[in-house]
């Protein structure tokens, strides 16, 4: 019986920690599969961004963010996963532009457009604050010059 | 019947909801919102035409509930009544997708409908642009298993979705669908110490329809397609290539030469890249003939029932001339296309780089007509040609040259310069509605000007200079942001070069938004042209308007 309780507790607490990202497998720009609900940045905040090599305002928001992410690392931990939504059309697109650009993100791709309706995207830009446990704590659609601070914020609010 | 099921499965979960928060062990319920409402106003300057209703309205809701390694959900639309230019195949309200899927130990299952692609798409892509009005989800049975780690096994079969009529109306014909993957790295080299890195993947996919009675042909009733795929990669430099064929599957087509023919169809597309921090080089190539496989071999909608996906080897432009004028669509009955792409970011504090650093990226795409030796055999096999791996004729399909420099003048600055030149033939592309090659240049100069932290102006102004067609046009937009949550736009077009000294109208159009987190609320009041909107390398053509603009999107 003890035994029994103890079981219940348990898998009652792995149910509590379970990630909110869906189980979904994605890959990178090498061919290596990676799954998000199983990824974890040892507590720290990740930030989840998707993207198109054919947004402008996605492109305008990574490359400013590239400009200070180096900062955010060093203050938060945080780790920022780029999810490109290119299709076969574009999608060879992708790892030029990253390279090119020097962005030290990960990258993933979703070419059909998977992930993106799981996290019940409508369009793109769009960017979500995931804290330490997997629980998403912010999100924002859309990308005007200075969006960037206020995702700063909540990164630093929820890193203290 | 079946929807009534997931109705009552998804009401039995929400009047839980008293017990339900938003994150306990229960389940987590999400979803999405997007609806779009337009008033209609006559201009018959324009061309733009006042529907019976006067109002359009385009709306749609997914839910979804999940719960550990279950989901399931729902997406319920509305077209009361479709929007101006929206495929008329969308109509009425009600559920138009359903779904429940769970995985665990490398097993997955999903039931209803769903999305999905093998290798880059040209055998099966099952996709939404919703957009566009492009749908074509499966309805059936899927499974995914993943034996060991490296080795990844997907069988699917099922009915596509064609319509919208108050509900989902798929079409008769069945897919059968098989895709595996090797990724020798993850299966081999536990500790990634190769500096060779291998992926290859295969697929079977096979359809059955019995739609085409036609008595003058024997048609095939099963009609199947084999696809190969292998991705390398050595440290900077990587390729990538494919390869598809599909037996005889006869279509019916307008131009004799193409119709019912009983040619087998072939499709190779290759991409060699290079790339670096600061630089990157990629070409591409693509032989495609006779392509087309939809699953229903009756005449439908061009976008309507197709298995597969043909990507154009084009780069998607996102400046509204360049974008919606004379935008390029892979052609159905083949094509030979090559693409070149060059990336390079000239160094920071450098005298031609300037302090920030400037980027180049230049683009050339060309497609042509593939060589065809027509056999005259319309009479007997019915393969009507013959033709041979990347062998084109020096009939052009499309030809565009674009370069754009992108700077950081100053903190507060940043330039973004764009020139365009193409060579389209619309006798073979038939978008423009001009039958004819066109030949055109465009300019385009974006500069963003940011006032402080959170204020910024940006201003953008286009020319494009053609002899053909409607003649020049010119293009100019202010647009002023607030972040995190306001903007205000207004722009003009105007065919300055219009033959018809008439037709010579200003398009001016203004639009205003609020975005607050996943919110976002916008209205546009103005006169649209009639023009063609491109998602994904897909093109649908859009009627001139007059009117004001709603639109919504919200997620939570």
């Amino acid at each position: 019986m003890k035994k029994l309780l103890f079981l219940c507790s348990f898998s009652l607490f792995t149910l509590l920690s379970y990630s909110q990202l869906p189980n979904i497998n994605l890959k990178d720009v090498n061919g290596n599969t990676k799954n998000l609900s199983k990824f974890s940045n040892n507590g720290k905040p990740i930030i989840i961004s998707f993207w198109a090599t054919w947004c402008k305002p996605c492109k305008a928001e990574l490359n400013t963010i590239a400009e200070e992410y180096d900062d955010w690392i060093d203050e938060t931990g945080v780790k920022l996963v780029a999810i490109s939504i290119d299709d076969a059309r574009s999608s060879t697109r992708v790892e030029p532009y990253i390279n090119a650009q020097g962005w030290e993100y990960m990258v993933l791709l979703d070419p059909n457009g998977d992930y993106k309706r799981a996290m019940n995207v409508n369009n793109v830009p769009h960017t979500f604050l995931v804290n330490g446990s997997g629980k998403i704590v912010w999100d924002h659609n859309n990308y005007s010059p200075g969006d960037e601070e206020e995702l700063y914020e909540e990164l630093l609010k929820i890193s203290k | 019947m079946k929807n009534k099921l997931f109705i009552s499965f998804f009401l039995i979960i929400f009047f839980s909801g008293d017990i339900l928060s938003q994150d306990n062990d229960l389940g987590i319920i999400s979803g999405n919102v997007q609806a779009i409402g337009q008033y209609y106003q006559e201009d018959t300057l324009i061309n733009a035409a006042l529907p019976d209703q006067l109002y359009g309205f385009n709306g749609f809701a997914n839910i979804n509930y999940q719960k550990g390694d279950f989901r399931a959900g729902i997406r319920y639309e509305s077209y009361l009544n479709t929007l101006e230019g929206y495929p008329s195949t969308f109509k009425g309200t009600g559920i138009g997708y359903r779904y429940a899927s769970w995985t665990g130990e490398g097993v997955g299952v999903t039931v209803g409908n769903f999305y999905d692609q093998f290798g880059s798409g040209m055998i099966f892509r099952a996709y939404e642009e919703r957009q566009l009005g492009i749908d074509n989800a499966i309805d059936g049975i899927r499974l995914t298993y993943e034996p060991k780690n490296g080795i990844y096994l997907k069988g699917m079969i099922g009915k596509q979705r064609y319509r919208f009529e108050d509900k989902l109306v798929n079409g008769t014909g069945l897919i059968r669908a098989v895709d595996g993957e090797l990724n020798l790295n993850e299966l081999l080299d536990s500790n990634n110490s190769w500096k060779l890195k291998t992926v290859f993947g295969g697929s079977f996919v096979s359809k059955f329809n019995t739609d085409n009675t036609t008595p003058l042909f024997n048609l095939p009733k099963n009609v199947g397609a084999t696809c190969l795929r292998l991705n390398l990669r050595y440290q900077k430099i990587r390729f990538s290539g494919e390869y598809v064929r599909k037996i005889n599957d006869p279509y019916p087509d307008i131009n004799e030469r193409f119709n019912y023919i009983y040619k087998n169809g072939e499709g190779l597309l290759l991409n060699l890249g290079y790339s670096t921090k600061g630089f990157a080089i990629d070409l591409s190539a693509k032989h495609m003939d006779n392509m087309l496989w939809r699953s229903t071999n009756v005449n439908v909608g061009p976008t309507d029932l197709l298995i597969g996906y043909l990507p154009a080897l084009t780069k998607q432009h996102t400046y509204n001339l360049a974008a919606t004028l004379y935008p390029y669509a892979t052609n159905f009955y083949g094509e030979i296309a090559y693409q070149l792409d060059l990336l390079y970011k000239i160094p920071k504090k450098t005298t031609i780089g300037g302090r920030y650093g400037t980027s180049i990226a230049i683009n050339f795409a060309t497609a042509y007509v593939p060589e065809r030796n027509f056999i005259n055999d319309m009479e007997s096999s019915r393969k009507s040609y013959t033709n041979s791996f990347f062998a084109r004729s020096d009939s052009i399909l499309l030809q565009d040259f674009n370069i754009e420099i992108k700077r950081k003048i100053n903190k507060k600055v940043k330039l973004n310069l764009n020139y365009f030149n193409f060579i389209f033939n619309d006798d073979a592309v038939k978008v423009a509605g001009y039958y004819k090659m066109i030949y055109a240049q465009i300019a385009v100069l974006d500069l963003t000007y940011k006032i402080n932290r959170y204020h910024s102006l940006r201003f953008e102004t286009q020319a494009m200079w053609t002899n053909q067609d409607k003649g020049d046009w010119l293009f100019g937009q202010i647009e002023y942001t607030f972040s995190p949550h306001w903007y205000i736009a207004i722009l003009d077009q105007y065919n300055s070069g219009n033959n018809d000294i008439n037709k010579r109208v200003h398009y001016g159009l203004i639009s205003a938004g609020y975005i607050n987190g996943s919110h976002r609320f916008s209205f546009q009041y103005g006169k649209q042209r009639a023009g063609v909107f491109c998602v994904g390398g897909v093109c649908r053509a859009v009627p001139a308007s007059n009117g004001l603009t709603f639109s919504f999107t919200s997620s939570f």
